[in-house]
């Protein structure tokens, strides 16, 4: 049982991360390095994690949208609502707590939306969400009025900057978000639930699963993680910036969901390993930061990975593989 | 009137009825001076949006379109600007590297069997770096050809100009919809985006006209590139980002079918003419903001993506059995 347990902490997800962070070790060779100071844990490695947690958070509900057979592509638009509700809100006198609930509504209202053009109106999820991928931003601008909202705000601030037992504020939530999540889908039926109708549909609603009310509820779910995502990212720069917050993050999230091994297709998905590959990409944009490289050679390097990883999943090296084992048993038989 | 033909002249009586709202407002609208920049402004936009057709025509998506367009800008620039060649032999370099890079894309969607989304955003993301690792800046281009390019029109009654790059767009668009609709790839893409298993059954050659379609796509977005730093006279790895999901906008609105199999060149022209239609008036009425323009183009493509859904859904009795085979 231990040793089954262990063997599964050993996948090419973790050894490409390790890999990566070596790699990084030997760009840089105080990247290891994690000192204590005021508080609070201060290092590259607690950078990585820092400023992998906007992706990371976006990856856990997009696991999910994913392994139901659809994509998300309206969380970089959701987040800069969200952070524009919040910074709008509490610039007028409200106080935080009343932004920030206002903030993660507003990120389900939005998820909502697209669960019910998804579930109901039976419009494919890539559609669907396109609508307020190109909508978002323009509301998001609406709420803003066009400029960048600033605020001085201590509890929002404490969002995106604060620390909390030495690791910083951000990291906290995603890993309270990371287990509430994985205990919510893996201990109670709700995982097999939305695996079973990424698989397909039809049959799931056939077997009695509500599958319209399903698909609504994950929907919701990946957008209150975009509000949640676009709360920090607001709270990181004080401000609310409506053309920039989490822009591209839908693609780099999907790219993360992608690497930790949740297949397009739907029906099989890990949140776990999902947020380990939004920690590979960040470990990934932080190691060509380091070295010195522009930051757009980032783009590059992932549409690199993206061409690996798929190249190695396509049943065309599936074949090439099974072929080899074929001929070297053949080749042990006729010896 | 032919039932498949609903949807486009949905969008041709939406986009007539917008537009005399328009000029009845505002009546320095009905002139060919604003016909005449709808073309020059949306050129590049148009020329996108028809490789966007047949790809989504074939049941495909490209995210890649934005991405070459600033790529083949850049490459324009930096052939002209430190090489020193020719404009006419540097847009016929970008053009053989966007179509080759188009052919790879397709390539993979077919061999890989990977959905085209992914591996048009791995095409995004690579055009992207690799026009960004060419340069950071903005290059500008100074060449007596352009400055001839830019300064060629043809005047329309009433004032209006017809530049060279708006004719283009409608020429592209003209040969665009012949190509779909007389010639055997254009039957091919609507087959494959009809069913792909009873295409290959049928004897389409999927593999060819997979390839083809991406290539297609990739060369017209190269095209946009030449057309934009014509219209911008420089090459900047940034520029035209976002312009993918305004093609599909234009895409949709025309009235092609995101599940592939139906829609029309022309209509697409109509989706591009309509996005144009918002900007200008957004512009003539000065009091709105610029925000205003993507949160009408959102509000469209809403409406018409339901509208497609109730039109299909009400003609086909399959989906209906389907529909009540779950609620009982």
């Amino acid at each position: 049982m231990k040793l089954k347990r262990f063997s599964r902490l050993i996948n090419p997800q973790s050894i490409a991360l390790i890999v990566v962070l070596l790699v990084n070790w030997a760009l840089f060779p105080g990247f290891f390095d994690v000192t204590w100071q005021d508080g609070r844990l201060f290092g590259s490695l607690i950078d990585v994690l820092n400023r992998g947690v906007p992706v990371a958070i976006l990856a856990i509900g997009m696991s999910a949208v994913i392994a139901t057979k659809g994509v998300d592509l309206s969380v970089g638009a959701v987040m800069a609502i969200s952070g524009a509700v919040a910074a709008t809100l509490v610039v007028d006198g409200y106080p935080a707590y009343v932004a920030v609930i206002a903030a993660l509504a507003i990120g389900i209202v939005c998820g909502v939306w697209n669960g019910v053009l998804v579930a109901f109106l039976e419009i494919q999820p890539i559609v669907a969400t396109l609508v307020l991928m190109v909508a978002g931003r323009g509301i998001a601008q609406l709420i803003t009025a066009g400029s960048i909202v600033t605020f001085a705000d201590p509890v929002l601030i404490y969002i995106g900057t604060g620390s909390f037992a030495g690791l910083p504020m951000p990291v906290v939530i995603a890993i309270v978000l990371l287990i509430l999540s994985v205990f919510l889908v893996r201990s109670t039926a709700v995982g097999l639930f939305i695996e079973s109708v990424g698989v397909n549909r039809a049959a799931a609603s056939l077997a009695g699963i509500r599958s319209g009310l399903l698909l609504v509820a994950v929907y919701g779910f990946s957008g209150f993680c975009a509000a949640v995502s676009g709360l920090i990212v607001a709270g990181d720069i004080k401000g609310a910036d409506a053309n920039n917050a989490g822009l591209w993050l839908e693609l780099d999230a999907i790219l993360a969901v992608v690497i930790g091994g949740t297949s397009l297709l739907g029906g099989r998905f890990s949140i776990a390993m999902s947020v380990l590959g939004a920690i590979i990409i960040q470990a990934m944009n932080t190691g060509i930061l380091v070295s010195g490289f522009p930051p757009e050679f980032n783009l590059v390097v992932k549409a690199g990975v993206i061409i690996l990883i798929f190249t190695m999943q396509s049943p065309l090296a599936t074949r090439f593989i099974e072929m080899r084992k074929t001929t070297r048993a053949v080749a042990r038989k006729a010896s | 009137m032919n039932r498949s033909l609903r949807p486009l002249a949905a969008t041709a009586v939406i986009f007539a009825l917008a537009y005399a709202a328009s000029i009845f407002q505002f009546p320095g609208m009905f002139s060919t001076r604003v016909l005449g920049n709808f073309l020059t402004d949306n050129a590049f936009l148009g020329i996108t949006a028809v490789g966007m057709t047949f790809v989504i025509i074939s049941g495909g998506i490209d995210l890649s379109v934005g991405a070459i367009i600033g790529f083949t800008g850049v490459l324009v620039a930096v052939l002209i600007g430190w090489f020193g060649i020719h404009p006419l032999a540097a847009f016929a370099i970008a053009l053989v590297v966007a179509a080759a890079f188009g052919a790879a894309m397709g390539a993979a969607i077919h061999y890989l069997e990977v959905p085209p989304f992914i591996v048009t955003l791995a095409g995004m993301f690579l055009a992207r770096g690799a026009a960004s690792v060419i340069t950071q800046d903005s290059i500008p281009v100074t060449h007596e050809f352009y400055s001839t390019v830019t300064s060629t029109y043809w005047l329309m009654p009433g004032g209006g100009r017809l530049s060279l790059i708006g004719a283009l767009m409608i020429l592209v668009f003209i040969v665009g919809a012949l190509v779909a609709h007389r010639t055997r790839f254009g039957s091919n893409v609507y087959a494959l985006g009809g069913n792909a298993v009873s295409a290959a059954l049928m004897g389409v050659p999927v593999a060819r006209t997979t390839i083809l379609i991406y290539t297609l796509s990739a060369t017209l977005s190269g095209l946009a590139g030449i057309v934009f730093s014509l219209y911008t006279s420089a090459g900047y790895p940034l520029a035209a980002v976002g312009v993918e999901l305004d093609a599909i906008g234009a895409v949709v609105i025309g009235g092609t079918l995101l599940t592939g199999g139906y829609g029309f060149v022309a209509g697409t022209f109509i989706g591009v003419m309509l996005q144009g239609l918002v900007q200008t008036y957004i512009i003539f009425d000065g009091t709105l903001s610029s925000w205003w323009t993507k949160i009408v183009i959102g509000g469209l493509l809403f409406v018409f993506i339901v509208l497609q859904r109730l039109v299909f859904s009400a003609s086909s009795s399959r989906t209906k059995t389907f529909w009540k085979l779950k609620h009982e």
